[in-house]
């Protein structure tokens, strides 16, 4: 691992030393996170998959009988039954916070009047299969909007687990080894500094020692060799 | 308030008129793209695309997959279920877990 380019000082190991710590914290409360993360995501998924299924059934439903209505049909008539609809979808949007990832809910409003508004045509000149038709299209609605929700906050979710994951491996197998080696190597540095001045100043006592017996003898000798 | 779209071929699409839905038949990559960009813009929450013109639109898609909104489901069309749709499903999966385990039973 590289370590960080820093001078060697003790100051700027204090302040590394308190970058890691951070760093450790954070490390594990996005690990939380992203265990959370995955829990939720497990269901919501499993969720996604099964009104998945329901919905691709129901429509396929709707869609033979759509087949069998326009055969029996011409294209035109066919054309002019639905052309104008009766009722109209819309959605209410809120926002549902799932460990700080916004999904949206859907809330479905039907904006129709009476009961047999999803047939928008008056029955005198449409064969009754596209009544059935209508009908299983209206039937595979309600699992479609619930799939469009589902489906959504599994991408959502997805994508934030993804991208939690990518900071808690840089976490864990970029910054943090790098801090600590950084550490590391302030320490030794500041250790090999010590014993550097250790050793000088023992050298420096050496030669005083030295200075101070050769004084000595000189003295000595001027007193007693004369 | 927001509305719901359908893009796709006409025969897929026609049955969804009567719901409410608002219907955008589109054939060519060009158009189908186009179609996207422009009710992703306006105020559709939700829009269905089929499975034909989800292949069509390629890489547009992906842009909208990471915005809260809209939510851009892909649906079977007329000619039946390619599995693309469940595909998605398996993608997300896939994304988040790091392996395609919900699908290996």
């Amino acid at each position: 691992m590289a370590r960080l380019n820093v001078n060697p000082t003790r100051m700027e190991m204090t302040r590394l030393k308190q970058q890691l710590k951070t760093a450790t914290r954070g490390h594990k409360l996005l690990k939380d996170k992203l265990d959370e993360l995955m829990k939720q995501f497990l269901e919501i998924v499993r969720e996604n998959k099964r009104l998945r299924e329901e919905a691709e059934k129901a429509l396929e439903n709707a869609y033979k009988n759509f087949i069998i209505a326009r055969a029996v049909m011409s294209e035109s008539t066919l054309g002019e039954a639905l052309m104008i609809p009766q009722q109209a979808v819309s959605v209410k949007v809120t926002g549902r916070n799932i460990m700080s990832v916004n999904v949206p809910v859907f809330d479905f409003q039907k904006e129709s009047g009476r009961e047999s508004t999803i047939y928008p045509y008056g029955f005198a000149f449409t064969s009754g299969e596209l009544d059935s038709a209508m009908k299983s299209f209206s039937d595979a609605m309600e699992p479609l909007l619930r799939l469009a929700e589902s489906e959504k906050t599994a991408q959502l979710l997805a994508q934030e687990i993804e991208s939690t994951r990518r900071r808690v491996n840089a976490l864990e197998n970029v910054m943090i080894p790098n801090y600590q080696e950084t550490i590391k190597y302030i320490a030794m540095k500041l250790e090999e500094n010590e014993r550097a001045s250790t050793t000088r100043l023992m050298k420096v006592k050496d030669m005083i020692a030295k200075k101070a017996i050769e004084e000595r003898r000189k003295q000595d000798a001027a007193r007693f060799g004369a | 308030m927001s509305k719901v779209g359908i893009i796709g071929d006409k025969d897929s699409v026609m049955g969804f008129l009567a719901l409410g839905i608002d219907i955008f038949p589109a054939y060519t990559a060009e158009e189908i793209k186009k179609k996207i960009h422009q009710l992703a813009e306006r105020d559709y929450a939700i829009i269905y695309i089929t499975e034909e013109a989800s292949l069509k639109a390629g890489e547009s898609l992906a842009k909208y997959k990471d915005m809260e909104l809209p939510a851009i489901i892909v649906i079977p069309g007329i000619g039946g279920s390619l599995g693309l749709g469940m595909n998605e499903v398996r993608e997300s999966a896939k994304r988040a877990i790091g392996a395609d385990i919900l699908f290996s039973e």
